[in-house]
């Protein structure tokens, strides 16, 4: 987890710029502190050849690297760090939901180097010949048998390594208790139900079908995966009669959580850590009936623009000691063993990243008649546009 | 060569523009929208009307696009003319090229960044908090159609006051003066005079502003916060999360339909209008 904050006060910055022009702190803390840093550094990746570029030991990569991610999900220092390593900077598009991942890579030059499918898709993307095989000599880092085998044999299909284990973790709740009077929330019904009532404009759910109409299926004991045409009748009404009541429908709801516009989200493991830990009200929930729980991917898309540099990245990502630092970053549990071995007791006991074994028990992985369920969409399309 | 053949070959350049990033589309995009849903996604060859039967699902966002366009043209209409006006007629000439270049100014940046900005601006730390400082609580502004329209006023102001400002500077002071040596009030003379000779601006601004609203998607998404939804909007779905390209296929050649119509009225009430006057002539 990272103590930055999300944004600097103007009398923080115009501190700052008078340390740094004092001198009693570096360039480098200057610019990291005031998020100048960052935004030189995107400016400067569109411009590569300003960029000097190091030897790097492997040979040359090439000066740039795409990703494409989800939201809050790595450590910019990571990245940071490996075009230091490299020379090759990483370029990340963030994405909402596994849908829009498959419908960009359908339509054809995505211009990814790699992307982080969702366990249930992988099938999916092998089937429709989206993806290659992992060459594993050239990501030394990986080392199958210090992955946990639930999390990460989706990778493989068909006896071939398809995708290499990111992190896992679940689909939950984040409620601001500073506003529920006291009233707990433990199940996915209670979920719509305040979003109905007290918490009317306060809600936010995500753009992504799995998890929307997963959930709203869940509040009536219907299966996360449900593909009944009944079932979904159920879970369209309801999100037809809460929609008036929310207050977004996207996946990237960290900002109004943080301030204040929104005090419910459908949210996964990372965003609950990282929310939790600068605003301790907020906790996370697991609904009783169940839900999701997932498994994330690195995964090398078929005509990858540069591929020795999405090799290269993801042989860095998973480097343990990088994965150590980005799951501090993000919050979500790592599936390699080598990784946990590097955590705090704290931290493997914590509750959100690791929630007890009676509650995940109750919760399903996605499957993949989902993604390509015809009914599903159209239902998600048709709740956005009601 | 002949003139002829200079002619033509002078043209092809943009022809070939046109036939490959125009005409092709179009024709790719009416035969998709007879097709169907391959399994994944995506499409397979078929015949049938089934998309279009289908349209009546995005009724809500054709009328949201056909409600928020126009009022979004005439919100903007009137701000920018008043704008325009005084940059045109009532600003310091020393000054007038500077706050021109003021208006253009935002537009250095890209409208994404901009938007971000109105999220801050709309949400709760932003103008409702000082709206609770006066004692006015509860009021919300993000992602209500309100603020969506507060991002098209803001967005598209710039295209409205340009071809305004245009035709009130091309305006002849001299017709002023010799209606106010007639004895007539000032706002007689802008009734009859200054509003007619702008109006062609305000028709190509008009115009301008409305075909670009009709396929907005990044205002009502970002300050829509998804549930504010143009058609442009189901689009983007349609292709980019439920990968219905027939359908939206099909709601893409509805949308183009729908402007067909609704401009091809707007042309003819205003050369009606036009004609109706023998001292502008309009388009």
């Amino acid at each position: 987890m990272t103590d930055t904050p999300d944004h600097i006060s103007a009398k923080a910055f115009m501190a700052e710029l008078e340390r740094y022009r004092k001198g009693s702190v570096s360039r480098r803390h200057f610019l990291g502190v005031t998020g100048l840093g960052m935004a030189t550094t995107v400016l400067g990746s569109a411009m590569p050849s300003l960029i000097t570029r190091p030897a790097y030991a492997q040979g040359s990569i090439g000066d740039s690297v795409v990703l494409a991610t989800w939201p809050n999900y790595h450590d910019p220092a990571s990245f940071d760090a490996f075009t230091e390593l490299t020379g090759a900077a990483v370029q990340v598009n963030v994405f909402g939901s596994n849908e829009e991942m498959l419908a960009k890579l359908q339509a054809g030059g995505s211009g990814w180097d790699v992307f982080v499918p969702t366990n249930y898709t992988i099938t999916t993307y092998v089937d429709e010949g989206l993806i290659d095989p992992l060459d594993l000599s050239k990501i030394p880092n990986y080392d199958a048998a210090s992955f946990d085998e639930r999390f990460a044999s989706p990778g493989t299909v068909n006896g071939m390594l398809y995708a290499a284990s990111k992190d896992w973790g679940t689909t939950g709740m984040a409620v601001n208790t500073s506003q529920t009077n006291g009233r707990v929330l433990t199940s996915w019904k209670d979920f719509w139900e305040i979003t109905q009532a007290e918490f009317s404009g306060r809600t936010t759910v995500h753009d992504y079908q799995l998890t929307t109409i997963g959930n709203a299926l869940k509040s009536f004991g219907y299966s996360f995966n449900s593909v009944d045409p009944a079932e979904l009748a159920k879970a369209e009404e309801l999100l037809l009669a809460v929609k008036p009541h929310l207050f977004a429908i996207t996946s990237d709801y960290q900002p109004p959580m943080r301030s204040g516009d929104a005090w419910l989200a459908m949210c996964w493991t990372g965003d609950a850590k990282q929310l939790n830990k600068d605003i301790p009200e907020i906790q996370y929930i697991l609904g009783k009936e169940g839900g999701e729980i997932w498994s994330d991917f690195y995964a090398i898309p078929k005509g990858a623009p540069h591929l020795d540099a999405a090799y290269a990245l993801i042989n860095f990502l998973l480097d343990p000691a990088i994965n150590y630092k980005e799951a501090m970053f993000h919050g979500q549990p790592v599936a390699d063993a080598r990784v946990n071995a590097m955590m705090s007791a704290e931290m493997m006991a914590d509750p959100i990243i690791h929630p007890a074994a009676e509650l995940l028990s109750a919760l399903e992985f996605g499957a993949a008649a989902t993604l390509t369920d015809p009914n599903r969409a159209e239902l998600m399309a048709r709740f956005k546009s009601a | 060569m002949s003139p002829k053949l200079i002619n033509r070959l002078l043209l092809a350049p943009a022809g070939l523009w046109l036939l490959t990033m125009l005409v092709l589309p179009i024709v790719v995009v009416v035969v998709f929208s007879f097709g169907e849903r391959a399994q994944a996604g995506g499409y397979v060859p078929a015949f049938t009307l089934e998309q279009y039967l289908n349209l009546p699902a995005r009724w809500k966002a054709f009328q949201n696009t056909l409600t928020l366009a126009p009022v979004g043209t005439l919100i903007v209409l009137l701000i920018a003319y008043p704008l325009a006006y005084y940059l045109a007629i009532k600003a310091n000439p020393k000054w007038r090229t500077l706050l021109l270049i003021l208006v253009i100014v935002p537009f250095w940046t890209s409208i994404l960044i901009r938007s971000y900005a109105w999220i801050f601006i709309l949400g709760g730390r932003g103008i409702p908090a000082i709206l609770e400082f006066f004692g006015l609580e509860g009021i919300r502004l993000i992602n209500t159609p309100f603020a969506v329209l507060a991002g098209i006023v803001y967005g598209y102001l710039p295209l409205m006051v340009f071809p305004i400002y245009v035709s009130l500077e091309r305006l002849d002071k001299r017709l002023l003066e010799a209606s106010a040596d007639l004895g007539s009030p000032p706002w007689r003379s802008f009734l009859q005079i200054t509003l007619p000779l702008s109006l062609p601006g305000v028709a190509t601004g008009c115009m301008l502003v409305f075909i670009l609203l009709m396929g907005e998607f990044l205002i009502p998404a970002m300050l829509g916060g998804g549930k504010v939804f143009f058609v442009g909007n189901a689009l983007v779905d349609l292709f980019l999360q439920s990968r219905n390209w027939p359908f939206g296929s099909a709601v893409a050649v509805a949308l183009v339909l729908v402007m067909l119509v609704s401009v091809t009225i707007y042309m003819r009430a205003i050369k009606r209008w036009g004609n109706g006057r023998d001292d502008v002539s309009l388009m």
